[in-house]
């Protein structure tokens, strides 16, 4: 069924009772060319451009919960490409292309917003890597600018330039960067994907793998054994859990990253602020709730909730920054569980195990990789070769020492 | 999250930093996949855990706490340097 | 205008003679959308309206539906409105929690241009277009117009209350405390639990919500011990008063729990004062507790029908509240809807104080049988209310039943559909609560918080007698479990009968019955998510937004899940709830980061030379929090470059003054300090003799370079490691962590001396005849060569004199203890003054290393090699050190990698800046082809031109070679030569003097 907004007057006039379900609710089929583990934002747009780009339909998605439910449902909601160096540069930069034509590619609006973000510095030494990181997005023909305080303060005058601990000397802004609806995403790649033929099955975990002589052949299941040509994992958190299934050990450690969401607002900040000093990032939702999120717990966990001390580094950084959100209330708080990586990029890489592959390590980047990094996984399952902009997530880039390393934090996973 | 550092008594976790998985660093002569195991390699448990913490807000001392990552139920927590309490840390 | 606030019969509901704990005698002024109201001290701003006669108070979010009172307590969804103006706007304050005070000024908000006449009601005709998730599936049409037209209407259109984007006014402040047990909630439950406690010696608090103690107990007419339940409450608040173990904090909300017994509370503390004075407006509370017991009661819903929305439609819960706590009347004429025996209930308090019931309808066919006694009201039995009228405020419902089918005049429905307990927090760890089917409500699934006892209606427990009865029992159990033993003593007596509840949770009929609503979410809703496909409880929430507004669902969400269950075909246990995450009720930012406002989000740590550089009027930047003068202005400059280049020449060619205090100083000793030192950097320092330096560099272990800084041996078993200020705390880390962890045999101490000692550069041509000034005994070159130190005194003051430069300028560094840092840097400054020099900021410190090459934080980047930095032959290859195993990885030692070069510019050159792109001549200036980055760039004085330090791949094999720097974000296209990466006396003639 298309939607249009023709089809909203048309289903409006007639009780709205002609909608048809986004998704079939299939049982698994004994074998498929490819499985995909995990119904996250990931698995999902894997799913959407296997079949779209790559004409392979009999695949399925199988998803532990309900599809989404991973980081896809509990983020901040921001896409930006905004990195400096090779690899994460020309990835996120051709992502945010994909970003910008996606409602119309899943005919599902995920509301995209291209409402600009801004990074803001406080030292002549943030500026200058700000402005190395602005010239290699316009290098790759990205858009960014450097202000300065004064006409920072035109933009955005709510912003405490005179009291706050670390005094704000401007700001690189990236007018092509913004945010999305984040679960409308995991739908629209997930209803483009079953129209197209893919399996998505919810509520099937993954048990366990059939490996015989190096070589991957299908899942165990709690729905029963799936059999399958080629397994992709993307189960972000979970990495490690599932990779351990099939005997892997990953550069991985997975972290809370908490997120909080005000009370209703009438607009009052029409655009992503990011203040790095404080690891603090905010923007309002079209509902008119303040989204904003700070830096990980620190230790290593796969709870999905986040420590108080955390959430108050947050306020007071939210505070310090801005003081008109004082009288704010925050109505929820959220943890989403990153696997976090030594350097702190993505891997999009085949395993030892033959026919296993992997797309994990997204961080707390995951959200704005999601189209991007579909594609490429995509192109991996499909050809067994790296997609050109994912050429640089490989797998043992740590053992050569061939980092991307964005935070120049070194081997600490939890830094990053 | 409360930890019972060995040398100050329960403290809030505020006052501790985590580094991650304890994990024993290799002989120098070790080879490529030992160090590649130790810097980047985890289990990362779902579960019972061993984990490097600091009590930087305090005593200093490095500190091996047991903890399981679903719960976040603090089981142990002992100097890292083999130090009794008491001790030097 | 006024008339749309009265009650549809005219003549607003009053007050019941003899009813209510509100103050008579003090009656109190307040403002609501700009008309001057009254109430009574003791009563919140719902009650006040209430009493008022003030129906209509809100908009709903969606289709703009007029809105009134729905609830007595913080779940109300519609009575949102914004106390005060500019900097003291809040948003979205609950009415029914809000007490009022004279003055207070209540506004509604959400409508344009007014209440009553709010345009955006339009939208309620357009309901039709704008179901569930409708906005996912168009606005994508044409290309463009979705950023352009469609999100800024619908940002416009959305949000409910209005930040005024002024600094938030008033005090606000956080605080600890520590308890044996946390009591939540203090009404029947809750006091038998902390009376339990306090007789048992344990250090309890008691945390209610209520300015007052006695939670639901105030709302009802109840008899404890044979007494009004409110004379138990006033005995059990004066004995735990004057126990000295029980704190009490009223207007407090427990908001979160987390890992091992912390809470999150939020008292309000101020907002209830017209004048709060210093008394903070709110705190927020950390409360570290041994134990705990959730008394936290239980949430009413409603029942969905149609037209179930209309001001005038109430819980039957609120209603009893209003008529007994605060005195009002909700209506006139009340009409009751329910399917236990609180609409009995509702019905006989009402009668009972002369108010008219004008019809009790229970969805239970028995009904009348269980209540023969009845009451003087009409009753229908086994009917339901299927429909109401009414444009800003009900005026007429329809009762449907076995043989009925008629309307009825009612100005207000009291509506009970039962009651969830409030779990929210046992739920804060994970857990998911349990379906009963007993009492048709979920219930906290036993141990779901570790530590955390669950008593009375929290617990599912709704009689007052099981209410005490529990509170005591959970409260002995707690603190068993601690080690206490609680004294046994008598309950009181109290009513023990368990409500009857018949399950009923959407009665079908025409037009929409809605659940959820703050957000407008209707049962036709719920039936569209379902049939699309998002039928699980996650997809519904996320689809239709039920229980995503301000209330979170918290008297819609249970009843959503029944719908939700019944159209999906499942049972209410299997479809489940959604995930409780705190804070439980929202908690303002201002509270919880009272501290970082303004300057207190991080410490600021200020060198013994602060003042006397702040008195020079120098700008200050920060490092490591340190704050440290950039450059020290004389009159007559007006640039910042002017003064830089006047000190660099100052530097060069007389004698300059620098504070140096914030470097990081460590000091090592012990037996094994230089074994560990050469552990821990990359170069040998053992060999280091007694009273020399050594410049010393550090790796991470994963082989990059960490930090750099000057090592000086105090004596044989004793060190101090001078760092970068920015890199101090982490070298410190790193040190204490290689010592205690990778080498806990050794014999070792760490301890980080920055702040006890003052250090000055004094360098340049006459930095001799300055330190010669200073120090007690004149002393010669000869005496202290490059690269040495020696004790030495200044005023009798011990004295350590190194001589070091990092300016590469003849010089000396002078450190005393820091509480002579001051009166040092005024005594050398002054001397320096009458040789022509003066003090140096960081700015020319940084032009004059860049001259000499030496990297900092920008080559120092996390990212760069000894080798990228030209540093690669200070890796020992004859010793084990930190990091030395992965610099040998492929990655790290393979051709292409960015080194570290000069750049000096080729033609008319004016500047050159850092962070921008390099490219070699010729090529187009894309992605592909970016070679590397400047790194830093400063206009050298000494020189005549600017120069630049850069990473370029390859660089050191491309000296002579140009290349093009460029920074089209500032606009600055440089073509530059690839000269060494050292400008000035690449040597060292000057400073080894």
């Amino acid at each position: 069924m298309r939607y249009s907004a023709l089809q909203v007057l048309w289903q409006g006039l007639t009780g709205n009772r002609g909608w048809k379900p986004v998704w079939r609710q299939p049982d698994p089929k004994p074998a498929y060319d490819i499985v995909i583990i995990g119904g996250g934002g990931h698995g999902l747009a894997t799913a959407h451009y296997l079949a779209r780009n790559h004409g392979l339909t009999n695949v399925a998605v199988l998803e532990r919960g309900w599809l989404g439910s991973g980081n896809i449902g509990r983020n901040t909601t921001i896409v930006r490409a905004d990195y400096s160096l090779p690899g994460n540069s020309e990835f996120y930069s051709h992502s945010l292309r994909l970003w910008e034509g996606l409602s119309r590619e899943l005919n599902l609006n995920v509301m995209h917003s291209r409402r600009g973000t801004w990074r803001l510095f406080h030292s002549d030494g943030q500026r200058d890597e700000f402005a190395r990181r602005g010239n290699a997005m316009l290098a790759r023909g990205d858009d960014a600018r450097l202000l300065g305080r004064a006409a920072l303060r035109r933009h955005l005058p709510y912003l405490d330039f005179d009291n706050a601990r670390f005094p704000i000397h401007g700001a690189l802004w990236h007018p092509r960067g913004g945010t999305a609806r984040h679960d409308a995403v995991a739908w629209g790649y997930a209803r483009s994907a079953d129209s197209r033929g893919v399996d998505l099955i919810q509520n099937c975990e993954v048990t366990g793998f059939d490996i015989r002589r190096g070589r991957v052949h299908g899942v165990r299941t709690t729905h029963g054994p799936i059999r399958a040509g080629k397994v992709g994992i993307a189960v972000a958190g979970h990495s490690s859990r599932v990779a351990a299934l099939a005997g892997l050990r990953l550069p991985i450690e997975s972290h809370v990253l908490q997120a909080f969401v005000t009370e209703g607002l009438k607009p009052v900040i029409d655009t992503v602020i990011s203040f790095g000093m404080g690891h603090f990032y905010i923007s309002q939702s079209d509902r008119g709730g303040l989204v904003f999120g700070g830096d990980l717990d620190f230790y290593p966990s796969y709870a999905r909730r986040g420590s108080l001390p955390r959430q108050e580094q947050v306020m007071e950084a939210a505070m310090t920054l801005m003081p008109m959100i004082g009288k704010a209330r925050v109505l929820r708080s959220w943890g989403g569980i990153m696997d976090m990586t030594p350097d702190g990029s993505p891997i999009i890489d085949a395993t030892p195990v033959e026919g296993l592959y992997l797309s994990a390590g997204w961080c707390y980047g995951g959200f704005k990789a999601v189209p991007a990094g579909g594609e490429a996984f995509a192109h991996l399952l499909a050809t067994g070769r790296p997609h050109p902009v994912a050429g640089r997530f490989r797998l043992d880039r740590f053992r050569f020492g061939r980092l991307i390393d964005e935070e120049g934090t070194g081997s600490q996973h939890n830094l990053h | 999250m409360r930890i019972t550092c060995p040398f100050c008594g329960e403290r809030d976790l505020r006052e501790f930093t985590c580094r991650g998985a304890a994990v024993e660093r290799p002989a120098p002569g070790a080879g490529e996949a030992a160090w590649d195991a130790y810097l980047h390699l985890r289990d990362n448990p779902a579960g019972p855990s061993r984990e490097y913490w600091q009590h930087t807000g305090g005593c200093r001392a490095w500190l091996v706490v047991s903890r399981d990552t679903l719960s976040h139920a603090v089981a142990g927590c002992r100097p890292a340097s083999g130090h009794r309490r008491g001790g030097r840390p | 205008m006024s008339a749309c606030f009265r009650a549809p019969a005219g003549g607003a509901p009053v007050r019941v003679a003899g009813k209510g704990l509100v103050e008579r005698s003090r009656p109190l002024r307040f403002r609501f959308d700009g008309r001057w109201l009254s109430g009574f001290a003791g009563d919140t701003a719902a009650s006040a309206l209430l009493a008022n006669g003030i129906r209509l108070v809100g908009r709903s979010f969606k289709y703009h539906r007029p809105r009134g009172l729905f609830a007595a307590g913080p779940e109300e969804p519609n009575a949102l409105l914004t106390v005060g103006r500019g900097g003291a706007q809040t948003p979205n304050v609950r009415a029914t929690v809000q007490e009022i005070y004279e003055g207070l000024d209540l506004r509604s908000q959400n409508r344009w241009p007014s209440l009553k006449h709010d345009l955006l009601a339009f939208n309620d005709l357009l309901a039709p277009f704008l179901a569930a998730g409708f906005y996912y599936k168009t606005f994508m049409w044409p290309r463009g117009f979705w950023e352009r037209l469609y999100e800024p209407l619908i940002r416009r259109a959305a949000g409910l209350g209005r930040l005024s984007g002024a600094p938030a006014e008033g005090v606000y402040d956080t605080a600890w405390a520590h308890c044996d047990l946390l009591v939540i909630g203090a009404g029947a439950a809750g006091l038998a639990a902390a009376l339990t406690a306090a007789r048992a010696g344990a250090d309890v608090i008691l945390a209610d919500e209520n300015p007052r103690l006695g939670g639901r107990l105030l709302d009802e007419e109840e008899e404890i011990g044979g007494a009004p339940a409110l004379e138990w409450v006033r005995a059990v608040e004066a004995e735990l008063s004057a126990l000295a173990n029980v704190r009490i904090l009223r207007r407090t909300t427990v908001t979160g729990a987390f890992d091992q017994g912390v809470f999150a509370a939020l008292e309000r503390s101020g907002l209830h004062l017209a004048e709060p004075g210093g008394v903070p407006l709110e705190c927020f509370w950390r409360i570290v507790a041994r134990g705990a017991v959730l008394c936290a009661g239980a949430l009413e819903r409603s029942v969905a029908f149609a037209g179930n929305d209309r001001p005038g439609v109430m819980l039957a819960g609120a209603v009893r509240a209003y008529l007994h706590r605060y005195g009002v009347a909700a209506g006139r004429r009340v009409a009751i809807f329910a399917n236990s025996d609180d609409g009995w209930r509702t019905a006989r308090d009402l009668q009972a104080a002369g108010i008219e019931v004008a019809a009790l309808i229970d969805s239970r066919a028995d009904s009348a049988d269980r209540h023969r006694a009845g009451g003087d009201f009409p009753v229908f039995a086994g009917a339901v209310v299927c429909e109401t009228r009414g444009r800003h405020a009900l005026r007429r419902i329809r009762l449907r039943g076995p043989g009925l089918d008629r309307w009825l005049e009612a100005d207000t429905l009291a509506v009970s559909g039962g009651w969830n307990p409030a779990l929210d927090l046992s739920c804060h760890a994970g857990a998911h609560p349990l379906w009963n089917e007993r009492i048709a409500a979920f219930v906290p699934c036993p141990g779901a918080l570790e530590g955390m006892e669950v008593a009375g209606a929290a617990a599912g427990i709704f009689s007052t007698r099981g209410a005490l009865k529990s509170g005591a029992y959970r409260a002995k159990l707690a603190l068993e479990r601690l080690g206490m033993k609680a004294p046994s003593f008598r309950l009181p007596d109290a009513d023990d009968t368990r409500p009857s509840v018949v399950p009923l949770w959407h009665v079908p009929g025409p037009g929409r019955a809605w659940l959820d609503l703050q957000n407008d979410v209707t049962v036709k809703d719920l039936g569209l998510a379902a049939r699309e496909g998002y039928g699980a409880v996650e997809h519904m929430k996320r689809y239709t937004t039920q229980g995503m507004a301000p209330d979170q669902g918290k008297s819609s969400n249970v009843t959503a899940i029944a719908v939700l269950a019944r159209v999906s075909g499942r049972g209410i246990a299997e479809t489940g709830t959604t995930t409780f995450r705190p804070p439980c009720s929202p908690v303002s930012i201002a509270a919880m980061g009272a501290h970082g406002r303004g300057r207190g989000f991080a410490p600021e740590r200020f060198s013994p030379a602060h003042g006397a550089a702040q008195e020079r009027g120098a700008p200050m930047a920060e490092a490591g929090l340190w704050f440290r003068p950039l450059y020290f202005p004389r009159p007559g400059e007006t640039a910042w470059r002017q003064s830089c280049d006047r000190e660099v020449t100052m530097v060069r060619t007389r004698v300059g003054i620098c504070d140096l205090s914030p470097l990081g100083k460590i000091e090592v000793f012990g037996r094994d300090a230089a074994r560990f030192l050469d552990f821990v950097h990359a170069n040998r320092m053992s060999g280091l003799k007694v009273g020399r330096l050594r410049y010393g560099l550090m790796l991470r272990e994963d082989g990059f370079v960490l930090d750099d800084g000057i090592c000086a041996r105090l004596g044989r078993d004793r060190f101090l490691l001078t760092t970068t200020t920015a890199g101090a705390e982490q070298v410190l880390a790193h040190l204490e962590f290689a010592a205690q962890v990778l080498c806990p045999e050794q014999d070792l101490r760490i301890l980080p001396v920055t702040e006890q000692w003052a250090q000055l550069a004094i360098a340049g041509p006459h930095a001799l005849a300055v330190v010669n000034s200073l120090l007690d005994r004149r002393i010669e070159p000869a005496e202290i060569p490059f690269m040495t130190w020696r004790r030495v005194a200044l005023g009798g003051v011990p004295t350590r004199l190194f001589r070091v430069s990092f300016s590469g300028e003849f010089g000396f560094e002078l450190a005393v203890p820091a509480r002579y840092g001051d009166s040092l840097f005024r005594l050398a400054l002054a001397q320096a003054e009458t040789l022509g020099g003066g003090a140096f900021g960081m700015e020319a410190l940084n032009v004059m290393r860049i001259e000499k090459g030496f990297p900092a934080h920008a080559e120092i980047n996390g990212r760069t090699t000894a080798d990228d930095l030209g540093l690669g032959h200070m890796l020992a290859a004859d010793k084990e050190f930190i990091g030395r195993r992965m610099a040998c990885r492929e990655g790290l030692s393979e051709s292409g990698r960015a080194q570290l070069v000069g750049l000096r510019p080729v033609g008319a050159v004016r500047t050159l800046s850092a962070g921008a792109g390099l490219f070699a001549d010729g090529d187009a200036p894309r992605h592909e082809a970016l070679q590397g980055h400047v790194t830093s760039a400063a206009y050298s004085p000494t020189l005549g031109h600017v120069i630049g330090l850069a990473l370029l791949r390859n660089g050191r094999a491309r000296h002579g070679e140009t290349v093009r720097a460029l920074d089209r974000l500032r606009g600055i296209d440089a073509r530059c030569e690839v000269v060494a990466p050292v400008f000035f006396d690449p040597a060292g003639r000057r400073m080894r003097g």
